[in-house]
């Protein structure tokens, strides 16, 4: 019999937590509150700062179990699923959440695999119904919406980020118990060697809070300056609809959509994007969604909160101008 | 027994030869049409495929196919472009008098490079004097020693300025009418050919249409097809094999359309609902999908035909005729239905209706194929 | 070089999904395709094995019998061998069922040097096999992989897509990769690859044939109900004289309405 402690497995980069983390300990409290447990965290990695702990004390968490050894410098896959593997084994969470980036959705199923349960994916909501998890999760591209129950334990899940407020760090809070965590000699086949950072000082397409996105009406990779200067004056991503990637005018790593990213921003700007099903379904969660196209009849519009019909590149380049006017 | 299913391998064809038309011919095919250039990429990537001389027999590296697979394949082509469609059709067309009455030699020396390389070759009957009345063409023929000279030209040729290889018509003397004609094998490389220029046309504007022109031009007589005299009998069952074909290329272009107009009403908004739902819409919709539907009965019934060895003069006469004739009625519709946004060139639709009225026109007339229907009833 | 590639048939991209008696109605399911992250894989393997001028790539796909036209439809791209995993207990898989199938049917196949797989199915998106194949196998994994810069013996180097760039991993072999849309293109198969298909070992085992009791491979992941997203209602066109009024409305709108700028 497990507790009904939740664990956060928390994720940083460069010394500070990922706000992803944050939201996983929203996550967490909401289901610790309904089971009656507690919120623990765990980091992993290579002289960490005690900052780390203490931040996700403060945030809540009652227990942050703290895995620090040379051997965690370098993400190894094998290596940092048997550490939180055995963390688990130790503490006997009810649930498990990682934040579904990168990191954690290489992560958490290799854990999963190394427990022998099922993992929820990509996890928009969670509820409690006797005692056991029910877990909102989209399918197809966000195109359904599944709950799913997970038979196994610890309940494993993967949070998306930008659906979970972050949790606040109060400095006045109960400092949390550290437990360090003893790493022994793992082996590891993969380990990552290096970073190559993608250039550009434009937030992640995941993590970005504005997205401005161009389509097909963008008709040639040169005319993206447009979509650019707005999206800087926004502080925004810049996205593409699959037609644009096709076409080779933006990188794959740009798409969203059903085989690209699927996003959840608090505004979508959609220039010159008429509204695939495919587009439609890795955008559609966003809070609010600007369409900007030519075309009064694209199917973008049913699913837009404000609309302009109209050529984008005049449309875009007055609302930069717009939005200048109103932050001077 | 009837039975509409296809095997694995040729809907795994029809996929594929749908992918293609969707990914790279559907894109561009505004672009060439509003330019009108030739589209060689599109016929460099459908050759790597296996897409091209679908009915050449294995033994010269062609796909071995019979007519229904060369069908399945036009009908997906034209639905990306009606112009990229007939540039490849054309292609086949002018190969299939060699491969009906080609020698082994002259199809290893001609056909076979054809599998190898994206080239192009040209069916080159019709005369500007001389469209659906083959029988008076004024392009000549004499033989001298082991040569054959040509003089004339040929009208709107498919291809005619794109080609490596052009199969001719001519008359040993035209008051000998059909009996007089014979089939040639013509080198794009041949000193004496030349071409007028490019037709400026309504549709179909990706293929090349052009006069072709034989000043004195010389061949061996080892590049003639069949027996002299023989060349109207060649040229009739190269067109009846080829007909279905081009019934299918019709079929592509108003399934198309219906696709676009299905689409269009379902978005467009008016009186605060799609037009989709009002019955008006309703009724055009249906018409069009019965009129595609029955089309492609009669396409694979002639394709089926041919496949069989059985006489198809009537059923791909019909085919030719009734697929080309929905065709235009069907892209009509559909711009009907996108109303004033139909007849813009930024929307697909006015092309489509562009594009389908030369196929009652090319290949034998509609007027013509009433003609060869109402006969083979007659004759009975 | 020889290569597994795992793929399964997934409905196509553009499938309205629509749902009934709480679940997805599979009568809208009616177009399937080589799910598109397998089909990177899988032109990521012909492409390994043409550049190494030997080898073979074995598809392995779990799927109702009707799947088979789809796995065929690997072999007509390029791909050498199928085994196609056919079974009652199959059927409703979760990912950790699939992957224990996956790992019997591949220690089956055995002698190989890399297994690739998506990254994820582009039906229920879960994102888990590949990495739960691999700790079954016993084997490293790199997942969201976009570009392999070096393979060579027993050892790889390649990129996976992060947030922000790409990590650099180096992994010994085998391995198991999943593979995220990188710069290869996947390609067509050709007429002469579907006309070849037909004629490639194609080989359909059971449960029994992998050696494994149906009862262990009952999911631990139970889809309770599907619904629908929200419709999300169609908002106001923003209008005004000219481009410039438009603009400045929306902007206006954007921070006191929609108070998201």
């Amino acid at each position: 019999m497990s507790t009904n402690n939740v664990l956060v497995v928390a994720e940083h980069l460069d010394g500070q937590l990922k706000r992803i983390s944050f939201e996983c300990v929203t996550a967490a409290a909401e289901i610790a509150g309904s089971l009656g447990g507690q919120v623990q965290a765990m980091v992993l990695g290579t002289s960490l700062p005690a900052a780390l702990a203490e931040q996700l004390g403060q945030a809540g968490a009652q227990t942050v179990f703290t895995a620090d050894d040379g051997s965690l410098q370098d993400y190894a896959p094998e290596r940092f699923a048997q550490v939180v593997a055995d963390t688990v084994r130790r503490a006997d969470p009810a649930v498990v959440l990682f934040g579904a980036t990168a990191r954690g959705r290489d992560l958490a199923p290799r854990v999963a695999a190394k427990l022998g349960v099922g993992l929820a994916s990509d996890c928009t909501g969670f509820a409690v119904k006797d005692g056991r998890l029910v877990i909102t999760r989209p399918m197809y591209a966000g195109k359904a919406i599944a709950q799913v129950a997970l038979q196994s334990s610890p309940q494993m899940a993967t949070v998306r980020p930008n659906i979970f407020p972050p949790a606040e760090v109060a400095p006045d809070r109960q400092e949390a118990t550290i437990e360090p965590v003893a790493v022994g000699e793992i082996a590891a086949g993969a380990v990552v060697e290096e970073f190559q950072a993608k250039g550009g000082d434009r937030p992640e397409l995941t993590e970005a809070n504005i997205i401005v996105s161009g389509g097909r009406g963008m008709g040639g990779p040169e005319n993206y300056v447009v979509i650019e200067a707005l999206a800087d004056a926004l502080g925004a991503a810049v996205g593409a609809s699959r037609a644009a990637v096709d076409a080779g005018w933006r990188p794959h790593s740009d798409q969203v959509g059903q085989t690209g990213k699927t996003v959840s921003p608090s505004l979508y700007v959609a220039c010159g994007i008429s509204g695939a099903i495919q587009h439609l379904a890795g955008m559609r969660t966003s809070k609010v969604i600007v369409a900007i196209n030519k075309d009064a009849d694209a199917p973008i519009f049913k699913v837009a909160d404000y609309g302009i019909v109209g050529d984008l590149f005049d449309v875009v380049p007055a609302l930069r101008e717009a939005i200048r006017e109103l932050n001077d | 027994m009837i039975d509409f299913s296809l095997t694995e391998e040729q809907q795994a064809l029809r996929d594929l030869a749908r992918d293609f038309a969707r990914d790279k011919i559907a894109p561009v095919a505004q672009d060439y049409d509003q330019t009108s250039t030739h589209p060689q990429d599109l016929i460099n990537g459908a050759h790597n495929l296996g897409l091209m001389n679908l009915t050449v027999p294995e033994a010269y590296n062609g796909g071995g196919l019979g007519a229904l697979e060369d069908c399945l394949v036009a009908e997906e082509f034209a639905a990306g472009c009606a112009g990229v469609a007939t540039t490849i059709m054309g292609n086949s067309l002018a190969l299939t008098p060699i491969v009906l009455a080609g020698t082994p030699e002259q199809l290893e020396q001609f056909v076979a490079p054809f599998c190898a390389a994206p080239n192009l070759a040209a069916f080159c009957l019709t005369e500007a004097g001389a469209g659906s009345d083959v029988a008076s063409m004024r392009t000549t023929v004499r033989r001298e020693g082991d040569e054959y000279v040509l003089n004339g030209s040929k009208r709107f040729i498919t291809n005619g300025g794109t080609s490596s290889l052009y199969t001719v018509f001519a008359t040993l003397d035209p008051s000998l009418k059909h009996k007089g004609i014979c089939a040639f094998i013509v080198p794009g490389d041949t000193p004496g050919l030349s071409f007028g220029k490019k037709e400026d046309k309504m549709g179909q504007r990706a293929s090349d249409t052009r006069e072709v022109i034989f000043d004195n031009l010389r061949i061996p007589v080892a590049n003639r097809l069949g027996q002299e005299g023989e060349g109207f009998l060649i040229a009739m069952k190269t067109l009846d094999r080829a007909r279905a074909g081009v019934a299918a290329l019709a079929l592509g272009v108003g399934r198309a359309a219906m696709e676009a107009a299905l689409e269009y009403a379902q978005q467009r908004q008016q009186f605060g609902q799609p037009i989709a739902q009002f019955q008006a819409i309703q009724f055009m919709l249906a018409d069009m999908a019965m009129k595609v539907e029955t089309a492609r009965l009669m396409v694979w019934k002639a394709a089926w035909l041919t496949d069989n060895g059985r006489p198809n003069s009537l059923e791909s006469s019909i085919a030719k005729c009734y697929a080309s004739d929905i065709a235009m009625e069907v892209t009509t519709d559909a711009v009907q239905i996108f109303g004033g946004y139909g007849y813009i060139k930024e929307y697909p639709v006015e092309k489509y209706m562009r594009d389908a009225k030369l196929m009652q026109i090319y290949e034998g007339t509609n007027q013509i194929q009433r003609l060869v229907i109402a006969r083979n009833l007659l004759r009975r | 070089m020889n290569i597994i590639v795992c793929m399964k048939r997934t409905p196509d991209t553009a499938t309205k999904i629509a749902v009934k008696d709480g679940q997805i109605d599979p009568a809208c399911l009616d177009t399937w395709i080589i799910n598109p992250y397998d089909e990177y894989a899988i032109e990521e393997a012909l492409q390994l094995r043409d550049r190494a001028g030997e080898g073979k790539i074995t598809l392995v796909s779990i799927g109702p019998p009707e799947a088979q036209e789809t796995i065929r439809k690997g072999l007509a791209m390029g791909c050498d061998e199928a085994v196609h995993l056919v079974d009652d207990a199959f059927a409703g898989l979760d990912p950790l069922g699939a992957a224990k199938v996956l790992a019997a049917a591949i220690q089956k196949v055995g002698d190989f040097d890399l297994v690739y797989t998506g990254w994820k199915g582009v039906d229920e998106d879960h994102g888990q096999t590949g990495i739960y194949l691999a700790e079954f196998l016993g084997l490293p994994h790199v997942s969201m992989v976009v570009k392999i810069d070096d393979i060579g013996d027993g050892e790889a180097r390649v990129e996976r897509e992060v947030e922000g760039g790409h990590e650099l991993v180096r992994t010994s072999l085998p391995a198991v990769f999943t593979a995220q849309k990188g710069e290869n293109e996947p390609r067509y198969p050709t007429l002469r690859g579907i006309m070849g298909a037909k004629k490639k070992p194609f080989q359909t085992w059971s449960a029994a044939d992998v050696g494994l009791d149906p009862a262990g491979l009952q999911p631990v992941q139970e889809i309770l109900s599907v619904t629908l997203p929200p419709q999300r209602q169609a908002g106001r066109i923003v209008e005004g004289e000219t481009v410039e009024e438009k603009a400045r409305e929306l902007a206006r709108l954007l921070r006191e309405e929609a108070k998201v700028i």
